[in-house]
């Protein structure tokens, strides 16, 4: 990441915005019919899948629009193929059209141009999205200026399995003393993995007293002074891990298992009713429950951005837009399908779309958006990828 | 007339098929591991790269690993096989055991893998089976056995997959080794039967053994896929660490794993170098053991101990195949029942449509590449016969060159400099890039019949005035049809293993079984790895089936041609 910001300079600025108006809703949909749209997206959950192939086949129905899931392992990878692309001149018509982005990728890639916009505050169904209340508008501190699309919004939630961990935790130092009583029994996914790193930011949200210098983006002066905290925590919590610290699961849905074997009591997800889904598909037991901390937890929203290279802008802007559909919106906070927060604002919707949402039934582990409390905010990305890093140093290569 | 112009430039054709790719990605590695990509307006020479790599702190681990898995993985497996041989070759448990690790050959790595984890993991199959019963477990030990720091179970996912490899193997070189004499001499002699095979068969085996251990020494230093699977990631081994570096998005990382693939590449030439020096002491050694005239008296226990592992490997293999079906009809399983609560369709309801359509993608590109290679092949062999352009002995070795290169020197390489020609990523170079590896397998397998065909049944059919092209497609080819067939199931089952260069070389868009089920490997749905374990290991295992199957039907008639 260190060289990110040199390469960023050495690439020749093209224009952003190359041949189809946003605004020109029609023109959009007659030009998106019969393209093809490749979507980069982490293929690690099946249910994700399952949602991604649905929207394939109702974009198809409605738009004739063939969507295609790349299933990635690391969004990074994606970010990668279009700088190669850029590099090796394919400007017109690259390997992807659609990518499903974090923070730091679309820190990256927008400071590199690498992508087409503005676009999603000129589509159609930008007006139902709920932009005071939820953070779509902003990207990790970033402000997204119409280059991504949110489509879901995410908050961390603890995973506990009451049957052997009754009691939620309120804080962070909390959990350090349950881990410190109950060793191995805890796991977060092993950095620079995105709930992984998500679980250091929130530990540091949460332990420092005044986390608001997390506004700004890390500097030489205050980085080490301000992450100290963290690195004792870390070097408390670490042998009390699952495994000693000596192995993590990769991802968070590779802890599901353990919890259902026993191995873990507790662990963290970032979506709120991943684990009602998970109880519904046989993967965690029906005891399984959801906690968030006194002060609340990080959540932010998930993206989609379309790279500047793409050859179907017009198709991959119909995916895009039929994501903040109502329909899609419902159906992807439906636990049983994918149980993701939605991005709309329910005032701004018809009495019809609006009972879609409310004949959901949420599901037993899921908080309601009450008991679910304060939403921190996500640090400046430039945190997390030094502490990524110096987790990586610290922790990643140990043994 | 066209045809016979063409012939003769069918072994340079197939060389350049093989060696291309290798040398133009070793190419690409070699300039940016210096500092060149001007693609990143990067120019070089500099040492930067290599600066960085070193400074990297899990470099030393990273090294280990690779070098201890391959030393590992090859001695164990070889001498395993070895002392199985000579402990059983001829009776009636070795004709089983052969019988059982025939078809585990064609298991691709990923799913033997995944099977071999879910079943000795903490939560595993045997965990579950002895608990709480035999174990007094109710919950699963905190034990690092998968992904454990030392890579050992990573090894041992290798070598109940290298075990029928290296089997199968010595059985055919046996057939040149004049075993049967050699062991019955020295029994006479007084010789145990392991030691009188040790001393009389065995250097005569290695030696023409000696390729296929090397491949298998290289492969297992530097492989990916298994690495992912059960290997650790604090650090990961070197050649998953080189991935890694190049799926990063900051393109300078790209230097950093140009300089990891040539310094896998030393390691592995290390290796090797290592090896060949230890077959000297071990010659030596082993001459003055044969001079000692020590008779062997603890054969009978090596035997026996050889055999239990040979088992082991075919058992875990094949248990691991049966661990895989459960988990995908499997409903809720907890800890430590030995079954699920439920068995259901749902998982393969939710993921069939999933694996047909890589199901899809995976035949395309395997059929196509193993057609390739079969043409490629009966075209070179066919030249060697008529016009004598035959590859000498030191010429087989260029076989086995893309087998010995590691992939992850020239693969990422191959990317940059596809990438930097403009060429498109897609099914198309992933098609040339499985030819690599799939072209040797295909020739080392059919050469042998090809060449030993009665060539007087040629020199009847052309004095009934057959052409030399009458004569290969009415009466060599029908003729050799078994070899032909299990020399294109061998192509299909190589190709439907491939994952690095289906990974790198298709950029993500082609997206095969293999891929898809090492992709789910991070998100750990056992349901999901199971249905796509089990899709992936048929798709290679059909074919075998089938090469079995067609000659025994369209041969029904025909008694001497059954068994090619």
């Amino acid at each position: 990441m260190k060289h990110l910001a040199v390469l960023a300079v050495l690439l020749a600025p093209v224009p952003a915005l190359a041949d189809i108006d946003p605004a020109n809703w029609d023109a959009v949909t007659s030009e998106a019919e019969g393209q093809t749209v490749f979507w980069n997206a982490w293929g690690g959950s099946t249910t994700t899948n399952d949602f991604l192939a649905w929207v394939g086949d109702r974009v198809m129905e409605d738009y004739g629009v063939t969507l295609e899931h790349v299933k990635l392992t690391d969004t990074a990878d994606a970010v990668t193929r279009v700088l190669s692309e850029k590099q090796a001149g394919e400007d017109d018509d690259g390997a992807i059209d659609m990518i499903w982005i974090n923070g730091a990728n679309f820190a990256a890639m927008k400071d590199a141009d690498l992508l087409f916009g503005p676009y999603a505050e000129q589509l159609p169904n930008w007006a139902f999205v709920d932009v005071e209340g939820k953070t779509v508008q902003t990207d990790f501190t970033v402000p997204t200026d119409g280059f991504e699309s949110p489509w879901a919004m995410a908050q961390v939630v603890f995973v506990h399995d009451t049957a052997d961990m009754p009691d939620r935790l309120g804080s962070m130092q909390a959990l350090l003393e349950w881990t410190q009583a109950n060793p191995g029994r805890f796991s977060y996914p092993q950095p620079p993995d995105f709930l992984g790193t998500t679980f250091l930011k929130q530990v540091l949200v949460d332990i420092l007293p005044d986390p608001s210098v997390l506004a700004d983006p890390a500097t030489d002066e205050n980085y080490d002074e301000v992450t100290a905290p963290l690195w004792t925590y870390l070097d408390e919590l670490t042998p009390n891990l699952w495994r000693e610290g000596k192995a993590y699961p990769p991802t968070g849905t590779a802890m599901f298992p353990l919890i259902a074997d026993g191995e873990l009591d507790l662990s963290i997800s970032f979506s709120p009713s991943a684990a009602s889904t998970a109880i519904a598909n046989n993967e965690l037991p029906p005891t399984v429950r959801t906690f968030v901390l006194d002060k609340g937890t990080i959540g932010n929203a998930s993206f989609v951005a379309i790279p500047y290279n793409s050859g179907s802008k017009a198709g991959a802007m119909v995916v895009a837009n039929f994501l903040m559909s109502p329909e899609a919106q419902a159906r992807a906070q439906d636990p049983a399908i994918l149980g993701y927060g939605t991005v709309l604002n329910m005032d701004a919707l018809s009495d019809n779309d609006r009972a879609l949402f409310e004949a959901l039934e949420l599901g037993v582990a899921t908080l309601s958006p009450a008991e679910l409390g304060t939403v921190q905010d996500e640090p400046h990305p430039s945190w997390a990828t030094r502490i990524a890093d110096d987790w990586m140093i610290r922790y990643g290569v140990s043994e | 007339m066209n045809r016979r112009r063409f012939l003769p430039l069918l072994p340079i054709l197939t060389l350049l098929a093989m060696l291309g790719p290798v040398a133009a990605g070793l190419w690409g590695t070699l300039l940016p591991a210096f500092g060149h990509l001007p693609a990143a307006g990067l120019t070089g020479p500099s040492l930067a790269p290599f600066r960085d790599l070193f400074d990297w702190a899990g470099l030393p681990r990273a090294m280990f690993l690779s070098i201890s898995t391959g030393l590992l993985a090859t001695s164990i497996s070889l001498a395993i096989v070895m002392l199985v041989t000579a402990g059983w070759s001829g009776t009636k448990p070795f004709r089983a055991l052969e019988r059982l690790l025939s078809p585990l050959l064609s298991v691709p790595h990923a799913a033997a893998a995944f099977g071999l984890a879910f079943l000795i993991a903490p939560s595993g199959w045997i965990s579950r089976l002895l608990s709480p019963g035999v174990t007094g477990w109710d919950r699963p030990p905190d034990l690092l056995i998968v992904q454990d720091t030392w890579g050992l179970t990573m090894t041992a996912g290798l070598i109940v997959k290298e075990v029928p490899f290296l089997l199968l193997i010595t059985l055919a070189a046996l057939g040149q080794a004049d075993a049967q004499r050699s062991v019955a001499i020295s029994q006479a002699l007084g010789y145990g039967r392991v030691t009188g095979w040790l001393k009389t068969v065995f250097p005569r085996v290695y030696a023409q053994i000696r390729p296929p251990i090397y491949v298998v020494l290289a492969y297992s230093m530097s492989v990916v896929d298994v690495a992912v699977i059960l290997g650790p990631n604090t650090p990961p081994s070197l050649s998953v660490q080189i991935v890694k570096w190049m799926s990063d998005p900051d393109l300078a990382m790209r230097l950093e794993a140009a300089a990891g693939a040539l310094l896998q590449l030393g390691l592995v030439i290390g290796a090797l170098v290592f090896w060949r020096f230890g077959e000297y002491v071990v010659a030596r050694l082993g001459a003055r053991w044969i001079a000692s005239g020590a008779r062997g008296k603890a054969d009978g226990v090596v035997a026996v101990g050889a055999l239990i592992a040979g088992t082991l490997c075919a058992l875990s293999v094949l248990l691991g195949l049966v661990v895989l079906t459960i988990w995908s009809f499997a409903g809720f399983w907890g800890f430590p029942d030995a079954f699920p609560d439920a068995f259901t369709w749902r998982n393969w309801m939710r993921f069939g449509p999933g694996t047909l359509d890589a199901l899809g993608e995976t035949a395309l590109i395997a059929v196509t590449v193993a057609l390739a290679a079969l043409i490629l092949t009966i075209g070179c062999l066919e030249a060697e016969y008529r016009y004598g352009l035959s590859f000498s002995q030191r010429a087989v070795w260029l076989l086995y060159l893309p087998l010995l290169i590691p992939q992850t020197a020239f693969l990422p390489g191959l990317q940059t400099l596809m990438l930097s020609l403009g060429a498109d990523v897609g099914r198309i170079p992933v098609i040339l890039a499985h030819l690599v590896f799939v072209l040797p397998y295909v020739f080392l397998s059919l050469a042998d019949p090809f060449r030993a065909w009665d060539t007087r049944m040629g020199t009847i059919a052309a004095a009934l005035r057959a052409s030399p092209n009458g004569v290969l497609w009415r009466v060599r080819l029908p003729m050799l049809l078994r070899p032909i067939l299990t020399a294109l199931a061998v192509g299909l089952a190589v190709s439907v293993g491939q994952y690095l260069a289906t990974l790198l070389i298709g950029g993500g868009r082609v997206a095969t079984l293999t891929t898809e089920a090492v992709a789910l490997a991070s998100g750990g749905d056992r349901r999901a790895i199971g249905v796509y374990g089990l899709m992936q290991t048929g798709a290679a295992l059909v074919p075998f089936a089938l090469a079995l199957l067609i000659p025994a039907v369209v041969w029904r008639n025909r008694k001497g041609l059954r068994h090619g």
